[in-house]
């Protein structure tokens, strides 16, 4: 019989000491602390730093309603908007061959890769008084820059890509082939994107239209450009909360933001519960025979 | 519902996938289409279909030119390779799914869409599997929904990809058999491809071989087994062993041996010699019309225990079969000098496309030591 074989510590061999382990976890926890956690914890101690009533004033006040009620009012229009062109430009490209699709691929990207003062910069060029379209405009009395409808373009242009992005790598990895066997069977294209196509997309397309929606919401930038400043008609909550903050209103500034960051920590919740969704319907239970 | 099939040909860019396939299936067929991988025939399968359009030919389904019919309108059932479940489905709803897209004046009422599934998941044996999701389901239970899915449209023709590729030994086993009774009790008419020769000489009424692109050989399995056309079908059917040799004057001799059982009339010139492993039959080395080979390997496998051989007139190494049972079995173990006699040959024109394989002569294998 074999001499009995002492194993001082049964662990994984890729697992590293533990004191290493603990290391790199605090380090990590640290500076998520220093860096996010006790930022947003300011903004909440800010808003109250004099009290709950105080605090209810500031976001109870007709212009900070205002703010919240166009910055809904944008996210309900480019989020669907982007929803609707997000899905198709996904199709395309995951479904069907075409030439130029990495150009499109590109395309989609840019607003990425552009700072979104240029993205409301290029609206003002067009549209803005003395852009290309701005006489036209000016003839026919529609407002664009410095404007609601200003706004909501800017915002589609700079949340564009978080549906498609997400869609196109989640619709190309399940391929074809159930769409193929939907046309066999005899089901139409339309018939194979409403019950086949679209359905395996949802998880996707949920989690894109969630990020979809925090961006519109929190976008500064490219609406800064367009918006005009116009205290109870063209501010969104972001612009609100910067006047304020310039106005030395500090209380009202942190207040609107507590709202805004609020919206942060419900997108993170739901987005959590999506990815357990999502994971829980793709992974494969326990095969059972 | 037959099938027609006249000079089909279909290019991917540079790539000629179908080079020219006429084949005719006869209601009430099973047919196979048994190739390599490459050979073209998921193409044809997906050019019948519906889901590929050929770019010469004619395809003619119960009669009537169906190039360029819609692939929903074919009333053909197709089972996919990875089956193609809808992963967002119930097994219900996937098996429904062929009656729900139908037009509203052909669409049965939910009651009676409800009584045909579960009809059909009673004929695959999964009732009570109705409301899983295909990834709660094993590899076979997920081949019979596809299937039961197929059959749901009623098709006038069933067509099957690789069915039981990605199925253990045993499940394809027993699906094969079920799938043959399914056929005759139904009264379908069947295409299926497959690579693996074994499923396709089980299963098939008529084996239709391809190689790149073209058809090789089609027959009755027994057929085609016992008289291959070309080596390309010896090969695939079964296991090949190949010598080179030459006929002269109407005799044929390999490596200066005469071998009897060659066909008559062979005209003068090189040869190659094939023959499968249990038709070699081994004598005491040196005896007449038996050619020279060492025993490099034996290796068991229950009843019917493989010989490795090493001879010099081969180009490969000689696979023999031989019955474990068997007396003249003993004694046969690695080292052993043998005579090789070979039966059932099959003779073809021409020598070996490529240089013999280069296996070290047989002298200079070492006997491995026990």
């Amino acid at each position: 019989m074999p001499a009995d074989i002492v194993i001082d510590r049964p662990r994984h061999v890729t697992a590293e000491p533990s004191y290493v382990r603990r290391v790199l976890l605090l380090a990590a926890l640290g500076y998520l602390g220093l860096f996010l956690l006790l930022p947003l914890a300011s903004v909440y101690a800010e808003a109250l730093a004099q009290g709950f009533a105080p605090y209810f004033a500031a976001i109870t006040d007709p212009d900070a309603l205002a703010a919240v009620r166009l910055t809904l009012l944008v996210a309900a229009i480019a989020v669907p908007l982007n929803a609707v062109f997000g899905v198709a430009a996904a199709w395309a490209i995951a479904k069907f061959e075409f030439r130029g699709k990495s150009f499109l691929i590109t395309l989609i990207d840019l607003p990425f890769s552009v700072s979104p003062v240029i993205s409301g910069l290029i609206y003002v060029l067009m549209f803005g008084a003395h852009g290309w379209f701005g006489a036209w405009l000016q003839a026919h009395d529609v407002k664009i820059i410095f404007g609601v409808s200003g706004i909501v373009l800017a915002t589609i242009f700079v949340t564009f890509p978080f549906i498609a992005r997400g869609l196109i790598p989640l619709m190309q990895q399940q391929g074809t082939e159930e769409e193929e066997a939907a046309l066999v069977l005899g089901a139409g294209g339309w018939q194979t994107f409403w019950r086949v196509t679209l359905p395996n997309a949802k998880w996707g397309l949920l989690y894109g239209i969630l990020l979809c929606n925090a961006r519109a919401m929190g976008e500064f930038g490219a609406v800064s450009v367009v918006s005009g400043h116009i205290r109870g008609r063209t501010l969104t909550m972001p612009l609100h909360i910067e006047l304020l903050y310039n106005e030395y209103d500090f209380v009202g500034a942190f207040a609107v933001a507590s709202l805004l960051s609020l919206l942060a920590l419900v997108t993170l919740a739901l987005k959590r519960l999506l990815e357990w969704r999502f994971n829980r319907e793709t992974t494969p239970k326990e095969a059972i025979r | 519902m037959s099938v027609e099939l006249r000079g089909i040909v279909k290019r991917f860019g540079a790539t000629l996938a179908v080079d020219g396939i006429d084949l005719s299936i006869k209601t009430g067929e099973f047919v196979a289409l048994l190739g390599p991988s490459g050979s073209g025939k998921t193409t044809l399968l997906r050019i019948i279909a519906g889901l590929e359009f050929p770019d010469a030919g004619r395809l003619i389904l119960g009669g009537e030119d169906a190039a360029h019919a819609h692939v929903g309108d074919r009333r053909i059932g197709l089972v996919f390779q990875h089956y193609a479940l809808f992963r967002h489905m119930s097994v219900f709803e996937n098996v429904a799914f062929g009656l729900r897209v139908k037009s509203r004046a052909d669409r049965p009422s939910k009651a009676e869409i409800a009584e045909r599934v579960g009809r059909l998941l009673q004929l695959v044996q999964l009732e009570q599997f109705a409301r899983r999701f295909p990834n709660q389901l094993s590899g076979g239970q997920r081949q019979r929904v596809a299937l039961a899915r197929a059959l749901a449209i009623q098709p006038r023709l069933l067509l099957l990809d690789e069915p039981f590729g990605a199925l253990d030994a045993k499940v394809r086993k027993e699906l094969r058999r079920w799938l043959r009774r399914l056929h005759d009790d139904m009264g379908l008419t069947s295409l299926f491809v497959t690579h693996d020769q074994q499923e396709a000489l089980e299963l098939a009424d008529r084996v239709v071989v391809m190689n790149q692109g073209r058809i090789e050989q089609m027959g009755r399995p027994q057929d085609i087994y016992d008289n291959p056309a070309t080596p390309f079908v010896f090969d695939f059917i079964g296991h090949a062993n190949r010598f080179e040799g030459e006929v002269a004057g109407g005799r044929l001799r390999v490596g200066g041996v005469a071998v009897e059982g060659g066909p008559a009339g062979l005209s003068d010139g090189p040869v190659l010699v094939y023959v499968r492993p249990h038709h070699v039959e081994v004598t005491r080395p040196g005896a007449p019309g038996s050619l020279p080979g060492r025993i490099v390997q034996r290796l068991p496998g229950g009843a019917v225990h493989r010989l490795e051989v090493m001879s010099p007139l081969a180009l490969q190494p000689v696979e023999i079969e031989l019955a474990a049972a068997a007396r003249s079995a003993n004694g046969l173990t690695a080292g052993t000098a043998i005579g090789l006699r070979l039966r059932e040959i099959r003779v073809f024109p021409g020598s070996a496309p490529v240089a013999p394989a280069s296996h070290p002569p047989v002298d200079l294998v070492q006997p491995a030591h026990s």
